[in-house]
């Protein structure tokens, strides 16, 4: 399992997203699926998982948010500079077997396993509605990208400086009943994955969704990711769930474990 | 054919998950014991407060096993209670309850409180350092402090008691011996080796945020087998072989040497969650090619002249 071990790249390119959210592009053949994540490492500084936001041959690129020390840290790094990963890891997003438009409804940095998607979706042939929520206008990630990739582009910002003044879940709402859309993915704040559950539910649409809990190893053996009742570790049966099954998870939308094993309401 | 008795605690196969793997929660060891097929199951290590282990990270894997300094993170014993009364009623197999303590009267204060869960074990991990000696050396360094921890678990509850044995030492049967006479009902063997380490070249720098870790998993069990092979030379008590075993032919190896089940962790990476039924079939197969009947048949068989 040669992945498994960390491999230490030089940064090839760096993206800037928005003001604290930065992309960095590495040239090396991840192999990864849209909803992996790799285990990336800052020598010297720690470790955290963080989802792929696109892999073409010979490239892929990882977008990280400024929320703590660690990618504070690695938000100083440059062009040149070393990272070490290991990876890919969990499970991926799906397409639907049959020919279709899809949704991708994406709130906050959870857009960064979407806009991989998409590409992955429009290289297949299909349509893709690709749906973001943010706070506000500076806070929007890939409109460009995904715009540039024919991709249907629809924001929301709490404030209104974007888009509509409003919800992403109401985009989609929309969405499901003004167009025939054969699947929808989602990644964001459970609350928002929750509310996207109940409105594909009622549309009969599958969805997809992405949990995440505090990792450790990334490989299903330390057990800090397991979730209750099912007792599945998301870094290994995650963090990509069919919406059934998030539904069947007690903690989904309610408590997490911290890094003791404690949980927090 | 499979089934097993650990200090009177029947088993219905030898397979038993190993302390630290998947325990976190009372949900992940149930789903162990009722999908995955383990004969039984151990929780991770608990302290009487809270900790937080060590920074990522805290687990790599290598060539021939794994290096982890997760560094004993858990909620501390009041917060792990539910987990394992969550484990024992709904796990239908035994449920091995781990604790720890950084000195020896907070061994006593664990085993007390934590049987009130009602675990049909409780292991004792004594290889963690002791605050209270000034070197710090780990518990199961000496049979006299291997002992007294043991006795002091022993007057605090009426569960069996197994206590867990470190093989970075050069008389494990002597420590073996100490415990069976301060009370144990059992001992589980081996902990992590090593420690070791691993330096990323590309980084220079050693991977692990504590730099060096326990090893397991496949290049230890040499290690594991040598230890429980000299437990069973010096003590009666049922042992739990645990250390690199992966493979049916690896858990009959460790009970040919001694063991009344095997202890099964990393392997959870190498073979998936499934790996305790696997070993399972694996070990029938062995036994019906050898024309064995039971695991009484080939334990420490090995030693026979
Ligand atoms: C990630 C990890 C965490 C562990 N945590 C504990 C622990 O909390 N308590 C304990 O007694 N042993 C712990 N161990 C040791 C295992 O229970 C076992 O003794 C050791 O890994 C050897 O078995 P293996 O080769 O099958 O993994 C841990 C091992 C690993 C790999």
């Amino acid at each position: 399992m040669k992945n498994d071990e960390f491999t230490v790249l030089r940064i090839s390119e760096t993206v800037s997203e928005s003001p604290d959210v930065k992309s960095f592009i590495f040239d090396y053949d991840l192999n990864a699926k849209p909803g992996q994540f790799v285990m990336l490492w800052l020598p010297g500084v720690g470790e955290k998982p963080i989802s792929v936001s696109g892999c073409k041959e010979g490239k892929f690129q990882l977008t990280v948010c400024g929320v703590g020390p660690f990618s504070n840290a690695v938000l100083k790094l440059q062009k040149g500079d070393k990272l070490g990963f290991r990876g890919p890891f969990g499970t991926s997003y799906s397409l639907p077997k049959k020919n279709g438009a899809i949704a991708t409804l994406g709130g906050g940095y959870g857009s960064c396993p979407l806009a991989f998607l998409a590409e992955v979706a429009i290289a297949a042939g299909r349509t893709v509605y690709f749906i973001e929520g943010a706070r506000t206008k500076e806070r929007l990630l890939f409109g460009k990208r995904m715009s540039e990739a024919g991709v249907h582009v629809h924001f929301a910002t709490d404030d209104g400086s974007f888009g509509i003044k409003g919800y992403a879940t109401d985009i989609l709402s929309n969405l499901l009943k003004e167009e025939k859309i054969s699947k929808v993915f989602t990644c964001g704040p459970e609350i928002m994955m929750k509310k996207a559950i109940g409105i594909c539910e009622e549309k009969k649409v599958p969805v997809e969704v992405s949990m995440e809990r505090y990792m450790k190893c990334g490989i299903g053996v330390c057990g800090q990711c397991a979730v209750d009742d099912l007792g599945i570790c998301l870094c290994r049966e995650g963090p990509i769930l069919d919406g059934k099954t998030a539904m069947k998870i007690k903690e989904f939308c309610a408590y997490h474990r911290d890094a003791s094993g404690k949980i927090i309401k | 054919m499979l089934e097993t008795e650990l200090a009177g605690v029947k088993l219905q196969n030898p397979t038993v998950l190993a302390s630290g793997i998947l325990g976190v929660t009372g949900a992940s060891l149930v789903r162990v014991a009722t999908q995955n097929g383990a004969g039984a199951v151990t929780a991770k290590s608990v302290s009487l407060k809270e900790r937080k282990g060590h920074p990522t990270p805290v687990l790599i894997t290598y060539e021939h096993g794994m290096l982890n300094a997760v560094g004993l993170s858990n909620p501390g014993i009041d917060e792990f209670i539910p987990e394992i009364e969550y484990a024992v009623k709904n796990a239908g197999v035994p449920v091995i309850a781990s604790i720890f303590g950084s000195k020896v009267t907070e061994f006593g204060e664990i085993a007390k409180r934590i049987s009130a869960a009602n675990p049909g074990i409780i292991e004792v991990n004594i290889a963690c350092p002791n605050v209270d000696d000034e070197f710090g050396r780990p518990f199961s360094y000496d049979p006299g402090i291997a002992g007294v921890v043991t006795r002091i678990v022993k007057k605090n509850t009426k569960i069996p008691v197994f206590i867990k044995l470190s093989a970075n030492v050069t008389n494990i049967g002597e420590i073996a011996k100490s415990v069976q006479e301060s009370g144990a009902d059992g001992i589980t063997a081996i902990n992590t080796v090593g420690p070791g380490m691993a330096i990323n070249i590309e980084a220079r720098k050693p991977i692990l945020s504590n730099k060096s870790g326990g090893m397991s998993g496949p290049g230890i069990k040499p290690i594991a087998i040598k230890a429980v092979y000299d437990i069973y030379k010096s003590v009666k008590i049922p042992i739990i072989g645990t250390g690199g075993i992966s493979t049916g032919r690896d858990a009959i190896e460790i009970i040919m040497a001694g063991a009344s089940a095997a202890g099964i962790g990393s392997a959870v990476y190498y073979r998936g969650p499934g790996v305790f039924s696997k070993i399972c079939s694996e070990m029938q197969e062995f036994m019906d090619k050898e024309g064995f009947s039971s695991i009484k048949e080939m334990r420490g068989i090995a030693h026979e002249k």
